[in-house]
């Protein structure tokens, strides 16, 4: 009789348990340290650098995030996840949010029941092919052997792209960038496809990068960002408006060099709020009022993040392009700070 | 008539459910049962509950949705527009082709490298006792990843046999062209093709077999019946007279030509694999992936198997095969008709669950990218529908079907061969 009684209470707990689950700020905030699941490596967006910290664009997203909500950026854990396991990893609990060049799509938002914070590259997918195959255009493929991360929105464009252009491939299924460079290297598939982006990364890790070139051919929109579990909105909003943030203070001229003086209030209210010198923004999201300048503390603004880690200046090379502010004729629009 | 009475009754005290040695171990096993049955039912109502608060409640509508992905080793005819039904089912048929292939290699292999480890020659015996402790004791994904490394590291790619002076060329009269993206070999053709015949409709399971390849074994099954029969009968005739009729061409001739004729008729012939453009086309394409994974589970198996050989040949006492000889029967012969047919029975219930354990093993396929039911169904179906519990539920349920049928088929044939004692 006792066990039933035992068991009936186990029973109750674990059916709790399940609803309880919500408070993703709170959880880290009592952990000292947020869980950011990122690639398996891919230099420039998310990878261990000499000193195994973990470097990169999505990385930055991570650390922000960190910097608002615990003030240290460096409270991160890192959690490697390929393109089959990051929704697992996220919909499970095992990390409280997911920067891993993902695309928000409608499926993932609506179905697979994610909330997407926001949208910090926008990209599409390419392909990539060594120069010597003597290839300039994605419909000069036929026939090609193509390596696919498997799991991913690209593995879908390709059977499209291919289908409606009426010509065939081999596709090599593949689950991390590294087997797909590997593979790719030693000639065992011709063409390497997936985000541009993530092409230009890959290919800037190349011994000799000029000996391929990536086809004009952009074949669909891959607008990646952070992305949380549907249902927590104050945790979502935490994610949402540190990627803001960092959005706006480049819209602003808030950088890290001139961070401690604005700081110390401006004549821009709007700067002020921001960095937590006027208003209570920080206290509506449950945090402190200087959130926006731990946050962005880190690595700067947008624009420093994206100079740094994928700029022009660096191997990879990205140019801003579609990722310039709305101000230059770029997609880059955060809703106001008020 | 009984001068005996009835020793006085017990009455039957609750106490006695937990003292009396006699109730005591029913009592704990009832307790035991009714925990676990409602453990389980905490487990199941929670995963429900859980899933219902998260909006997911199990449905398997998805496997009629398109499944939009493609996949390169196709038995039956798919496109990205089929069903994830029909992704699951290509992926099963690959899951059992390797499953299958594994088998037929580990099995002969196996046997062998049994047999060779007691022979008396010190060399072989050696060598094939370091095979096995090899292969026996790394684990089988290493294995696999190892062969598939080797394979696109070491082979040439299609490009290098381009060209007027090309660093590769192919193999055995420019029939077999071994790549690193897998090997090319030539293909059965028949220009007066019948066609295929269409079973299981036109849906999701849609299941074209060709009318060609279902008249040759047809035609060489009825052959090999008819040789078994004149066999049968060369049989009676000589223990009747003790003469044995001379039949082996009659039979050789009898599987031989009716085949031989029938493919002329179909217009057989090879196509042979040709470098055009990225890839060699024609001929079929065994992938990397598939030779990787075989070969590796192969091996792997066949260590196991050939212990078990080993086994069942010791268990059959040397007695046998003294008899054996001092009968005159020559030693050959003394393996294949006294020995092996007694090991057979000690060989053959560990050997079906070797290859059990092979068919499960092939799930490993995910490692090298082999679109298998791991790949198909549970790899990218479950991640593009995010139907994780569905996809899960299913792949294990088709996992088990396979395994039971296996052990049901082995199972009739072990009861075939046991020793029928009386
Ligand atoms: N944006 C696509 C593809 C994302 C993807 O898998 N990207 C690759 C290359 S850009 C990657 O990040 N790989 C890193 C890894 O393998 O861990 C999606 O969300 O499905």
């Amino acid at each position: 009789m006792k066990n039933t009684v035992i068991l009936g209470a186990l029973t109750i707990a674990g059916l709790s348990a399940g609803a309880a689950a919500a408070g993703t700020l709170d959880d880290v905030k009592a952990r000292g340290k947020l869980n950011c699941g990122v690639t398996t490596g891919l230099v420039g967006f998310a990878a261990p650098d000499a000193n195994g910290e973990w470097k990169g664009f999505d990385v930055a997203v991570c650390r922000a995030v960190a910097a608002a909500v615990l003030g240290d950026g460096s409270a991160v854990e890192f959690v490697p996840t390929t393109g089959k396991t990051r929704f697992t990893a996220l919909a499970s609990g095992e990390i409280d949010v997911l920067a891993r060049n993902t695309t928000w799509t409608f499926s993932r938002d609506v179905d697979l029941k994610f909330e997407f914070t926001g949208v910090n590259y926008y990209d599409g997918q390419g392909f990539m092919v060594p120069k010597e195959l003597g290839v300039s255009s994605a419909k000069e493929l036929d026939g090609a052997t193509v390596c696919i991360q498997t799991g991913t929105t690209t593995e879908l464009n390709l059977a499209d792209f291919f289908r409606s252009n009426n010509i065939s491939y081999e596709p090599v299924p593949i689950e991390t960038n590294a087997e797909a460079q590997q593979q790719y290297l030693a000639g065992a598939c011709d063409v390497y496809t997936t985000d541009a982006s993530g092409l230009a990364a890959t290919r800037a890790t190349f011994e000799s990068p000029a000996d391929h070139v990536l086809l004009p051919e952009i074949i669909s929109k891959e607008p990646l960002g952070p992305l949380v579990r549907h249902g927590d909105n104050e945790w979502g909003d935490v994610v949402r408006w540190t990627l803001n943030a960092l959005i706006t203070a480049e819209e602003l001229g808030v950088t890290s060099a001139n961070l401690a003086e604005m700081a110390g209030g401006t004549n821009n209210p709007e700067i002020n709020r921001l960095l937590g010198t006027e208003g209570t923004l920080g206290e509506m999201l449950g945090l402190s009022a200087d959130w926006g300048k731990n946050a962005l503390s880190v690595g700067g603004n947008y624009g420093e993040v994206f100079a740094d880690n994928i700029g022009e200046a660096t191997p990879i090379g990205l140019a801003r392009g579609l990722n310039a502010q709305w101000t230059e004729g770029g997609l880059l629009y955060s809703p106001p700070f008020r | 008539m009984t001068t005996l009475t009835d020793p006085p009754k017990e009455s039957f005290r609750l106490s006695m459910l937990i003292y009396d040695t006699r109730y005591r171990s029913m009592t704990i096993q009832i307790i035991a049962l009714i925990g676990f049955l409602l453990l389980l039912g905490m487990l199941v109502t929670n995963t429900a509950q859980n899933l219902a608060t998260l909006g997911k409640e199990p449905s398997f509508r998805f496997l009629g949705e398109p499944a939009s992905y493609d996949i390169n080793q196709r038995l039956l005819e798919y496109t990205s527009r089929d069903s994830h039904l029909r992704a699951a089912l290509l992926g099963l048929l690959n899951t059992l082709v390797v499953a299958f292939l594994g088998c037929i290699t580990a099995t002969i292999l196996g046997v062998i490298i049994g047999v060779l480890r007691l022979s008396s020659n010190w060399v072989v015996a050696k060598l094939t006792t370091i095979y096995v402790e090899i292969f026996r004791n790394v684990p089988v994904l290493l294995w696999i990843v190892f062969t598939m490394a080797i394979m696109i590291e070491t082979m040439p790619a299609p490009r290098a046999f381009k060209g007027e002076n090309p660093v590769a060329t192919m193999a055995l009269n420019d029939s077999v062209a071994v790549t690193n993206r897998g090997i090319y070999i030539p293909e059965p053709l028949f220009s007066r093709s019948l066609g295929d015949v269409h079973l299981l409709g036109q849906g999701s399971m849609r299941f074209d077999v060709s009318l060609d390849l279902i008249a040759i074994v047809l035609v060489l099954g009825l052959s090999l019946w008819g040789a078994a029969k004149i066999k049968l009968r060369a049989d009676k005739i000589q223990e009747k007279t003790g003469e044995r009729p001379r039949t082996w061409h009659t039979r050789l001739g009898l599987i031989v030509v009716p085949t031989a004729v029938l493919l002329v008729a179909l217009g057989f012939h090879f196509g042979y694999p040709e470098l055009k453009g990225f890839n060699f086309k024609g001929g079929t394409h065994l992938r990397n992936s598939l030779i990787a994974l075989w070969l590796a589970l192969s091996l792997y198996t066949a260590a196991f198997i050939a212990e078990i050989v080993r086994a069942g040949i010791l268990a059959v006492s040397h007695g046998q095969t003294e008899a054996a000889a001092a009968l005159g029967i020559r030693p050959g012969k003394i393996m294949s008709l006294v020995v092996l047919p007694q090991a057979m029975r000690v060989i053959i219930p560990p050997l079906i669950s070797n290859w059990l354990n092979l068919t499960k093993n092939s799930s490993l396929a995910i490692a090298v990218g082999y679109m298998d039911i791991t790949g198909t169904l549970m790899g990218i179906t479950l991640n593009q529908t995010g139907r994780e519990l569905e996809t899960v539920l299913l792949t294990m349920l088709i996992y088990l079907s396979i395994s039971l049928s296996i052990s049901a088929v082995m199972n009739w044939y072990n009861k075939r061969v046991k020793l029928v004692e009386r």
